[in-house]
């Protein structure tokens, strides 16, 4: 079996940090793997360990910048990388789902797996929907929020465990091909071994553009325009107690004794 | 066309919240638009879930009665043969684990952008505003786009809506292609049982990510212990193992609603926050004084936990 495993390197934020039009401004940003796609990763590679799957390979939509945070993915066990990047995708602020969609369904259309795992969203623009639009996109089965996944299949069939809300689980069959988006807490991702690291260093990344995947340049237009970004307005008065540790403490306790919940 | 389809969520026999809210938010865009509001009830009960949906603002209620539970090929075709037939200018579905198993997959076989998790819409003719937050809740943006679109509402941001209403309910004769169903739902099972039930507590001390190891679990015991409270957590503590399922708080965990919350090391992300905003009297410690958690507490200390934290049990021993 053969699984793809798409990666993003998020956006993080700084406590404090300022907003230029609808950015947050460069140097309050830090890079991450997105943590959900952590997790998809370990799921491929454990798969792998079992002898379940023969190669693992993950797609980004990133620049080159983001080499780094990708290579963590082959540190961790994945044995190739395909970075999707195009001068036109320089400057655009926001990709939609529909125009990672295509982008990506080009990238399932060459590697043609027999699994792809994605993460349920990513930390930083969280739309939660690139996975289940891929698989419609390439016909292939799908499944949301997955947080078990059994690593028997029987046929061609994977039994997974749908985390809905409310602590209910919904178990279901999947027909593969299919995408599943998985969710943190299904496996505990490892840490790259020093010994990974060196090696993600010569695992093969292979970076294309629009034009080597067949892709049209107008597939990076999204549909959804970013007007505006700003901090949300708080809706709450919340007092703030000031002060050292000792006397915000102090006002905690007298809190607590005050609403007759402390001893 | 103007309409909205505004599909509804249920789950073992029982409408799920946001199938109310999802009338409001359907009715306020509908009125924008001018349209008409259009409900989809697919699948279980449809007639009385029909008759429960009758509220005030809604036009028409679609029923398509086709096995008890949801399953996402028979809800992606029949919202792709509904939109073809009603032609609306919005698709708005919930924002729940299962609205995120169909929504992008109705808007990708329609061709037609899809906006997520929003919590607030409004339409100017065929321009769509929403808005919607990214990086956990620090920042809001407002998004546009033209045209038809698929939109999906975050759970508990619409008032549900109330009255009674004098829609037509049509039974739809939905198509669906048994062969196109690819996936099987077998059963449901509770997680997070066991001998502690958080939402019995009185008092919360909450722990998150802000803890970092495991060992510094044992400050949080501490507090839990000279307060003669209940520790529970957000969910990463749960993901390491540190904690079991039964302790988390949140969307997938447990809703709680105890005298007081003191969430330490928590950024109040959406789906920690649905299981602990109807707590009397929320507390949060953290470092980061723009956390969205500050937006729902009552007090707040901007300070590293590993001070307070002590010198709040210190004065309980
Ligand atoms: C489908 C779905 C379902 C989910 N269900 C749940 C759920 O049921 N429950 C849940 O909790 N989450 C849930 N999540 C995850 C949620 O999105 C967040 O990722 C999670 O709540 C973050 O947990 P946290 O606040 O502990 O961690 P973080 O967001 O990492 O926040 C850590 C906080 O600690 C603060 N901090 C750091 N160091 C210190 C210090 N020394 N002193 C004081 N403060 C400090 C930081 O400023 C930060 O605000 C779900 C996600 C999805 C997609
Ligand atoms: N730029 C990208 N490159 C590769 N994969 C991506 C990208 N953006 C999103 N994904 C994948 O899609 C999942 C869901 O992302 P989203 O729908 O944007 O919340 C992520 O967890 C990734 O696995």
């Amino acid at each position: 079996m053969k699984i793809l495993v798409t990666v993003k390197e998020v956006a993080t934020v700084e406590d404090e940090f300022e907003i230029e039009g609808t950015e947050i401004a460069d140097q309050y940003l830090g890079a991450d793997l997105n943590e959900w796609d952590d997790y998809a990763v370990e799921e491929a590679v454990q798969l792998q360990e079992a002898g379940v799957a023969d190669e693992v390979v993950t797609v980004t939509i990133g620049p080159e910048d983001c080499e780094q945070t990708i290579r963590q993915a082959l540190a961790k066990g994945a044995d190739r990388a395909v970075r999707v990047w195009d001068d036109s995708l320089e400057g655009v602020d926001l990709l939609d789902v529909n125009a990672k969609t295509e982008i990506l369904s080009a990238v399932v259309e060459e590697e043609d797996p027999d699994l792809i795992l994605t993460g349920v969203q990513a930390g930083d623009d969280s739309f939660g929907a690139t996975g289940v639009a891929l698989a419609e996109e390439v016909g292939y089965q799908w499944g949301a929020v997955v947080n078990h996944l059994e690593h028997e299949f029987d046929g061609d069939v994977a039994s997974v465990r749908r985390e809905l809300e409310g602590g209910v689980e919904e178990l279901t069959d999947i027909e593969l091909p299919a995408a599943l988006t998985i969710q943190t807490g299904i496996n505990e991702p490892r840490y790259a071994s020093l010994r990974g690291i060196r090696q993600a260093q010569r695992k093969e990344l292979d970076v294309k553009g629009l034009a080597d995947l067949g892709v049209d340049e107008s597939a990076v237009d999204s549909d959804l325009e970013l007007t505006d970004m700003y901090e949300p307005e708080s809706e709450s008065d919340v007092t703030v107690w000031e002060g050292s540790a000792d006397d915000t403490a102090a006002e905690l306790g007298e809190l607590l004794r005050e609403k007759g919940v402390a001893p | 066309m103007s309409d909205v389809l505004a599909v509804t969520d249920h789950r073992r026999g029982d409408l799920r919240d946001v199938s109310y809210e999802i009338i409001t938010a359907g009715r306020q865009l509908a009125d924008d638009t001018g349209g008409d509001l259009h409900l989809a009830v697919i699948s279980g009960s449809v007639d009385d879930f029909a008759e429960k949906l009758n509220r005030d603002g809604v036009d028409a209620i679609h029923t398509v009665s086709h096995g008890e539970e949801f399953n996402h090929d028979v809800y992606t075709q029949t919202i792709t043969q509904l939109y073809d037939e009603l032609a609306p200018q919005y698709v708005l579905t919930p924002n729940s684990v299962n609205g995120l198993d169909y929504a992008p997959a109705v808007a990708n076989e329609l061709d037609l952008p899809v906006v997520t998790d929003t919590i607030d819409l409004s339409a100017n003719g065929e321009t769509l505003t929403a808005t919607r937050e990214m990086y956990g809740g620090k920042v809001e943006t407002t998004n546009e786009l033209e045209g038809d679109a698929v939109v999906t509402i975050r759970e508990a941001e619409w008032p549900t809506a109330e009255g009674t209403g004098d829609a037509a309910v049509e039974a739809f004769d939905a198509d669906i292609d048994e062969d196109a169903v690819g996936s099987t739902v077998n059963g449901f099972e509770e997680v997070g049982g066991g001998d502690v039930d958080i939402s019995e507590a009185d008092v919360l001390v909450s722990v998150g990510r802000g803890i970092e190891e495991e060992e510094n679990l044992d400050i949080i015991r501490d507090l839990a212990d000279a307060l003669d409270a209940t520790v529970s957590s957000s969910r990463p503590i749960v993901d390491n193992g540190w904690l079991p399922k039964n302790r988390q708080v949140g969307q997938s965990g447990k809703v709680v609603t105890p005298d007081v919350y003191i969430a330490i090391g928590i950024s109040g992300a959406v789906q920690h926050v649905a299981g602990m905003k109807g707590s009397d009297t929320i507390v949060a410690i953290n470092t980061d004084p723009n956390a969205p958690i500050m937006d729902i507490a009552d007090y707040a200390i901007h300070d590293d936990l590993f001070d307070v934290v002590p010198a709040l049990t210190e004065q309980f021993q």
